[in-house]
């Protein structure tokens, strides 16, 4: 890794800084970020969280159904946060394959979900941008196999305009080709992976926990981190890894008490 | 009679509570029909009776007979015994409809009063009162009242018997309340030029609109389904028809619904006419006019997001998900259209969140019978060796609605294998008892 020094670290973040006031169009202090409430992941994100208004790609780590569904949920999830305050969030499938109650089980409860069976990828991205110049809703979740560089533009232009956050679910079309691989204008692209959970000192199953990768994002570097799955509240979790276990099981309490 | 005689008369009597509520609304429906089919001047005669206006209709139908006997005939495919009578009288037709001898009976005007005498005095339409006073004086037939002074008899009676008799003869005349079937609200424009460009038609159906919504707003009512009929210099008729979710009369928002389907009307070699229907309507009082002003943060309506998405997707694609109360997983959701009211899912008991359909059998299952959860299996022609498991979650087969799964039993596992991903698998019986089910393993649903 390249060592920085201070001066230069200095010029560099400065420029980070302006090019981050460029990027938002001359509206920095009105944007809103949605932070995951974990402070090693917020602080590693551009705007310490997830910029409201704007278009994020989400995909599983590898072609099986199983990281498919983790990015499922972690976007549910996230789509939930948005939702606390009661509003809708509009999710275009391609194909009808969610099991809803799952969805109510990460805090997005039925009557707070609009479903738009669409069939085709374009009228998916259609159905989003729709939804995001509505204006109304908590966010936009859409499943697509391929998105051009245009139409993600569109969608990134669309969720600006609207004030919407557009939560886009990249599925794997062919098992040697990694959705977040061609370019786009999302802000944010992850990657998620289920990982084997925590032993339980018991028989059972305990939280799930995924690797969480930041693969790309606008005005910041890639990170990746081990995390526990969403739970009630669609809310991310660190592990409570033996070595610190007391603290973050003090964590656990506090937030339990919040 | 009552019930319990004829119980007693009749064996296997098939006994209905009565239901007057509904059958006045069914009589106000065949009133319609009638007021639509028949005549334009139909109306409710009683619980039991209606009178049409048969006026200058009856050469339509063929003369009085055939088309009394045409009635008869709809009657009885309906499942109904009717009688009718044709009468001078509206009073005179009640009469002979409920006492005379045959199903259908002919009776110019002018002769009312042979015809009624020797009917009871229960048919001129009087009170339970009036009637038993008039037995106790030994007046029991029509004839016998009306050969009788009429000075005593409006002393005796009050004016309500006499004012029947002289309906019934012809001799007052009689209030006739007629149903009159609501048309749907429309608005009609011809052209004296055919139009065929899209902007035409574009302009015409603002003007439409316009004057359709203030049709609407001046009737209290919005649309829920409009159609648009274009009529071709050709003859040929193009349709379009759009929904919303939400009665409005909010002309912006219908234009842009129409707009989306305005490429499919052909215009042929021009449209001469052009109507536009407000098909199905509910009614909606006034509207306050949302804005900035009134200090309130607005509130987004997601009724015209739903009927665009609708018109681009069509209606049964746009959906909530809510709960069926069934423990059956498959069975456990029901799709509802936007805006209904749905129920939650009660349990908290882990759900996949991909569910697969129908469920995939997985071989080289390892498990100890009967509720230990499997070591291994094979999917999709990988292994998969489990680490961790939670298990079992029984759901019984809903014997009340299928027979076949009187005593099936499926017992749930939450599996997570070598590699961390999760899988919801099954076993159909219980591990004891073959009657539950033959044993074998599927993986119904995937966690993430």
């Amino acid at each position: 890794m390249l060592i920085l020094s201070p001066a230069r670290r200095q010029r560099l973040d400065a420029l980070r800084a302006e090019i981050r006031t460029i990027e938002a169009i001359g509206r920095a202090e009105e944007r809103e970020y949605l932070p995951f409430g974990i402070a090693e992941i917020d602080q590693r994100l551009a705007g310490n969280g997830l910029a409201a208004a704007a278009l994020h790609e989400v995909a599983g780590a590898a072609s099986g159904l199983n990281d498919d569904a983790a990015a499922t949920l972690f976007t549910a999830g996230i789509a939930a946060r948005r939702a606390y305050d009661g509003r809708t969030v509009l999710w275009a499938l391609r194909r009808h394959d969610l099991f809803a109650p799952a969805l109510a089980q990460v805090g997005l409860p039925p009557r707070q979900t609009l479903y738009a069976e669409c069939g085709r990828d374009e009228d998916v991205l259609a159905v989003m941008e729709e939804g995001l110049r509505h204006g109304g809703l908590a966010a936009v979740v859409g499943e697509v196999g391929r998105l051009t560089m245009a139409s993600a533009r569109r969608l990134q232009l669309a969720a600006e305009e609207g004030g919407i956050t557009a939560l886009m679910l990249k599925r794997w079309r062919r098992s040697n080709e990694d959705p977040l691989v061609l370019p786009s204008a999302a802000v944010t692209r992850w990657r998620i992976a289920c990982v084997p959970s925590q032993s339980l000192p018991v028989a059972g199953i305990g939280r799930p926990r995924w690797r969480i990768e930041l693969a790309r994002q606008r005005g910041g570097g890639p990170h990746q981190w081990i995390m526990e799955g969403s739970d009630a509240e669609g809310r991310l979790a660190l592990p409570a890894e033996p070595l610190r276990r007391s603290a973050a099981a003090d964590r656990h309490e506090v937030r339990r008490a919040a | 009679m009552a019930l319990a005689a004829a119980r007693g008369l009749v064996l296997d009597l098939d006994i209905r509570d009565a239901e007057p509520g509904a059958d006045a609304a069914f009589l106000d429906r065949l009133g319609l029909f009638a007021a639509r089919r028949w005549t334009p001047r139909a109306a409710i005669s009683g619980p039991d009776g209606l009178w049409l206006d048969l006026t200058g209709v009856t050469h339509l139908f063929g003369g009085e007979r055939a088309m009394g006997i045409r009635i008869l005939h709809f009657c009885r495919r309906m499942g109904f015994t009717a009688r009718i009578a044709i009468a001078g009288t509206a009073g005179a037709a009640h009469a002979l409809a409920r006492y005379g001898a045959e199903p259908i009976l002919l009776y110019p005007s002018g002769r009312e009063a042979d015809v009624l005498a020797p009917l009871p005095l229960a048919a001129l339409r009087v009170d339970e009162e009036i009637l038993s006073a008039a037995h106790r004086l030994g007046i029991d037939r029509i004839g016998e009242l009306i050969a009788m002074p009429r000075g005593p008899l409006n002393r005796r009676f009050g004016k309500s018997l006499l004012a029947r008799l002289d309906q019934a003869l012809g001799w007052m005349g009689e209030p006739f309340d007629p149903i009159i079937p609501e048309e749907a609200p429309s608005a009609t424009l011809r052209f004296a030029e055919p139009i065929a460009t899209a902007e035409a038609i574009d302009q015409v159906l603002g003007d439409l609109m316009s004057l359709l919504t203030a049709r609407l707003e001046s009737q209290g009512m919005a649309a829920r389904i409009l159609l648009l009929r274009c009529e071709r210099v050709d003859g040929q008729n193009q349709q379009l028809a759009i929904g919303t979710a939400r009665a409005t009369r909010d002309a912006g928002h219908l234009l842009r619904l129409f707009r989306m389907k305005i490429e499919q009307i052909d215009p042929g070699f021009g449209i001469e006419r052009m109507q536009l229907v407000a098909h199905r309507c509910e009614p909606l009082g006034p509207m306050p006019i949302e804005s900035e002003l009134t200090g309130r943060k607005l509130d987004h309506d997601l009724a015209p997001l739903i009927d665009r998405l609708a018109g681009r997707l069509g209606s049964r694609r746009i959906f909530q998900m809510g709960a069926l109360e069934s423990d059956v997983p498959e069975r456990s959701v029901r799709r509802a259209a936007p805006l209904d009211r749905i129920e939650e899912w009660p349990s908290q008991w882990p759900r996949p969140v991909s569910l697969l359909s129908p469920p995939e059998r997985v071989e080289k299952v390892m498990a100890e019978l009967p509720d230990q959860p499997p070591i291994r299996f094979s999917w999709r022609g990988r292994m998969h060796l489990v680490r961790k498991a939670d298990g079992p979650e029984r759901i019984y087969g809903e014997w009340w609605k299928r027979s076949g799964e009187a005593e099936a039993v499926r017992d749930y596992f939450q599996v997570e294998d070598e590699t961390g991903a999760r899988f919801w698998l099954y076993r159909r019986g219980d591990g004891v008892d073959n009657r539950t089910g033959d044993h074998d393993w599927y993986l119904h649903g995937l966690f993430g």
